[in-house]
């Protein structure tokens, strides 16, 4: 019974998401009022059904119902109950279902939010929002539903993928997923512009502040999905250039240029049509990545094959919806005015260049990603294309990027000079410098040219990040008060300083890591002791214990350093019970400066055992500096002034844009 | 019936990647090749796993694979010299980082090629842009421009 009245839900939630598109759509281009209002009760309808049809997957969950197909391909009433949650959005017909209940999520909150929107406008922002959902509901209804019955009921579920069991993998979807579809708000907030034809300033405002939320939920998506990796593949690594990696990592390349693209459309009200273009592409990258990598066509070819409905449905509204908007764009462009003008040295250069370089690296990267299959269709010779090749590729597109970093904030609208830049900026440049020559050393010992460059690029980032923030202190009178100064400063500066930083610290994370890592491979008896990078490694015992779902070899590595125990180690090797399949769970000692790893393998000879240990130096800074940049992106999203906006509109009925930018200002 | 068999073929493909994830057994090299013999296995793929390393595999495949490279680094060969056998051996598919040739400069020059366009793009547009900027003001205009843009100097630190 629940299941079919989450499947019902979800019909009612398919005819809501209609009359959320069709009604207030007519009504934007009307002008009648009354349709415009249908928008918001029917999203907050919509999002209130599939609020129900997930809880009844929930509960279908949760009570082993197996008589659901997907729940018993998925689960197993033996799974501990936080991963037969997870269970959910554990495969295919599920994650579309936490997709659609998202994407209505952030559409209840447009409709929250935007009291201070001119009717039209939040009407064809729900519209659009509302096409979205038809799509990914009419997909699931007939494709992929997860309410599906299977006759005669199994006994016992299938299992979760014993790769999934893992906390990480309980947040890390929902994050990233969080992240894909927010972009769908700034979309919807471009394509509404773009029908309205009223591309302003405040458009910009407008959709900022939703564009860095996004943009804030994917950079974390994709820091805890890293991190899993790190902790649960057992191989040390971080990031692996997988396609379903480079999947998540293209949007947020295009959604980190779109951030900075907005800033300039709000301030200057230039780059209009750019940030129209980056809005559409970054969620076209969005919805490109949720349906490449759970149809597996990225993985292999053959596996979008298996159901050719599937296949056909995702290039159809792929087609409509990213066809359909460029087509848009191409009509409506034209008449799309950038008011602003600006010297080719200033601060809308370095912008510019910011998004042209970061465009560069994700066409890399899905060129990159792409080309095998191109050579596969030819008929050629396959071939592969790796981490080796990314990593290169990558690293040197990023180096000119980290330099526009440092210089770019010290830069003025419009026109900057020279002098002025060199003056503030020389200091900085020594800063990077002594510190990517010293560093290394200091630390470790030793250093080559590639670390020397990669830590003065962190360096310089990290200095330039922080002197912004006092840049201005020498300007007001009372200098000595530098406190009041740094209070005076908005939230969106500390966030844009703090990002910066956050790559800083990345930088130096990912070049000392893959500069100074160590690891060992070697057999081990019980007793036997390794030394590796200053530390002595000891088996201490191996022995068998009993999880929930799986059984378990423990092993205890006793880690030394000076002859004084540093840490104890528990690597396991599991055996989960129902998909026979083992799973390394590696022992971490985390620390500020290094992290070391120890991952367990077979047993060898009935005496030793396969060990693998790793040092990693700085390891913790890469993701230590991705959630910086998540951090600086929250306090830039909860700047006072688009609340302040919020307030002064409500009093003020609908001022023209110049007139908003004022009233913010005084 | 079809949908069966789709689930099959999943879980046959997921059954094939767990053999690949698991840990493999340790293949000890003298500690002068460690960090060759670590860089080498990064470059070459496992051809039987789904996307790994022959570093990361199991399959009985990549443990041939390791065994070789170990047996050709302690016989003195140059790294260069083992990636050429590979691919001799089992094909451009096994390199992560694919060997220059003519098949593979779209992917080692199209980046950089692409970077220099955009770029010489971004000065003209920039360029012309900043060229017709000359917009004529009357004086009440520039004085208003003026105390505006002070105005938004003083109280709106710029981000």
């Amino acid at each position: 019974m629940i299941p079919e009245i989450g499947h019902f839900a979800l019909i009612i939630a398919l005819c809501l998401a209609l009359v959320q598109t069709i009604v207030p759509l007519l009504g934007a281009q009307t002008n009648t009022s009354q349709w415009m209002a249908v928008a918001k009760p029917a999203a907050r309808g919509q999002f209130l059904f599939i609020i129900i049809a997930f809880i009844c997957l929930a509960y279908s969950f949760v009570k082993n119902d197996f008589s659901v197909f997907y729940v018993a391909n998925n689960s197993n009433s033996a799974l501990p109950l936080q991963y037969k949650i997870s269970a959910i959005w554990g495969a295919h017909e599920g994650s579309l279902l936490l997709w659609s209940l998202m994407l209505s999520g952030w559409t209840f909150a447009v409709t929250i939010f935007s009291r201070s929107l001119p009717n039209d406008m939040v009407a064809r922002v729900l519209a659009v929002m509302g096409f979205v959902s038809i799509g990914f509901l009419l997909f699931m209804l007939l494709t992929s539903n997860p309410f599906e019955r299977i006759f005669p009921m199994p006994l016992e579920g299938k299992d979760l993928n014993p790769l999934l069991q893992d906390p990480g993998l309980v947040i890390h979807p929902p994050m990233l997923y969080m992240g894909y579809v927010g972009f769908s708000v700034a979309f919807a907030f471009a394509i509404a512009a773009l029908l309205g034809g009223k591309l302003d300033s405040a458009w910009a405002r407008w959709s900022r502040p939703w564009a860095t939320f996004a943009w804030v939920f994917l950079t974390i998506g994709i820091t805890l999905g890293s991190w899993w990796a790190y902790h649960e593949l057992g191989w040390g690594g971080w990031w692996f250039w997988d396609p379903v990696e480079n999947a998540s990592f293209m949007p947020w390349l295009v959604g980190t240029a779109l951030i900075h693209s907005l800033a300039v459309t709000e301030k200057r009200a230039s780059f209009k049509s750019w940030t129209v273009l980056l809005a559409i592409l970054a969620f076209s990258l969005s919805l490109l990545g949720t349906f490449l990598v759970r149809s597996g066509i990225l993985v292999s070819v053959h596996a979008f094959a298996t159901d050719p409905a599937r296949g056909l449905y995702i290039l159809i509204f792929l087609a409509i919806v990213i066809g359909g908007s460029l087509l848009l764009f191409a009509l409506r462009a034209p008449y799309i005015k950038s008011i602003g003008h600006f010297d080719l040295f200033s601060r809308e250069t370095a912008l510019l260049l910011n998004n042209v370089l970061l465009l560069v690296v994700m066409f890399t990267i899905l060129f990159g990603t792409l080309y095998p299959l191109f050579i596969d269709a030819f008929d050629m010779p396959s071939l592969s294309v790796g981490k080796p090749y990314f990593d290169l590729v990558f690293s040197v597109l990023m180096l000119p990027l980290l330099l526009v970093i440092g210089v770019g904030p010290f830069m003025r609208w419009k026109k900057a000079t020279m002098k002025d830049v060199f003056k503030k900026l020389s200091k900085i440049a020594i800063v990077g410098l002594v510190i990517g020559i010293a560093f290394p050393y200091i630390v470790a010992g030793k250093t080559s040219i590639l670390v020397a460059i990669g830590i003065s690029l962190g360096g310089w980032s990290m200095a330039a990040a922080i002197y912004y923030l006092f840049k201005n202190t020498s300007r007001t009178d009372s200098g000595a008060n530098i406190l009041q100064h740094l209070k005076k400063i908005p939230r969106a500066t500390y966030g844009m300083s703090i990002a910066h930083f956050g790559i800083g610290i990345f930088v130096v994370g990912v070049t000392f890591v893959s500069a100074f890592e160590q690891v060992k491979e070697i057999p081990m008896q019980v007793g036997q002791k390794i030394e590796m990078a200053g530390y002595m490694f000891e088996l201490g015992g191996v022995e068998d214990i009993q999880g929930p779902n799986y059984s378990s070899k423990q092993a205890t590595v006793n880690v030394y350093k000076n002859d004084r125990l540093v840490a104890k180690l528990l690597p396991e090797k599991r055996t989960y019970l129902v998909q026979k399949s083992p799973m390394t769970e590696a022992g971490i000692d985390t620390g500020f400066l290094r992290d070391v790893y120890v991952a367990l393998g077979e047993e060898i000879d009935g005496n030793a055992w396969g060990m693998r240990l790793y040092y990693k130096p700085f390891i913790q800074w890469i993701w230590m500096g991705a959630l910086l940049m998540a951090f600086g992106g929250l306090l830039a999203a909860f700047d006072r002034r688009y609340r302040l906006k919020l307030k002064r509109e409500k009093q003020s009925a609908v001022p023209s844009s110049r007139k908003q930018r004022l009233a913010v200002t005084s | 019936m079809k949908h069966r068999n789709t689930i099959n073929i999943c879980a046959v493909l997921i059954g094939c990647f767990l053999v690949c994830a698991v840990m493999a057994e340790p293949i000890t090299v003298a500690p002068q090749y460690e960090q060759r013999y670590s860089s080498i296995l990064g470059e070459l793929r496992c051809l039987v796993c789904q996307n790994q390393t022959i570093a990361e595999s199991n399959a009985d495949l990549a443990i041939d694979l390791r065994v070789e490279v170990k047996n050709m680094l302690e016989k003195g060969a140059t790294d260069s010299e083992i990636i050429d056998f590979m691919a001799n051996r089992y094909g451009d598919f096994i390199l992560y980082r694919p060997q220059l040739k003519p098949r593979t400069y779209p992917l080692w020059f199209g980046p950089f090629l692409l970077l220099a366009v955009v770029l010489l793009l971004l000065y003209f547009v920039v360029n012309r842009q900043s060229k017709d900027s000359n917009v004529k003001l009357t004086d009440e205009e520039k004085t208003q421009l003026n105390s505006i843009l002070n105005q938004t100097e003083e109280k709106y630190t710029d981000d």
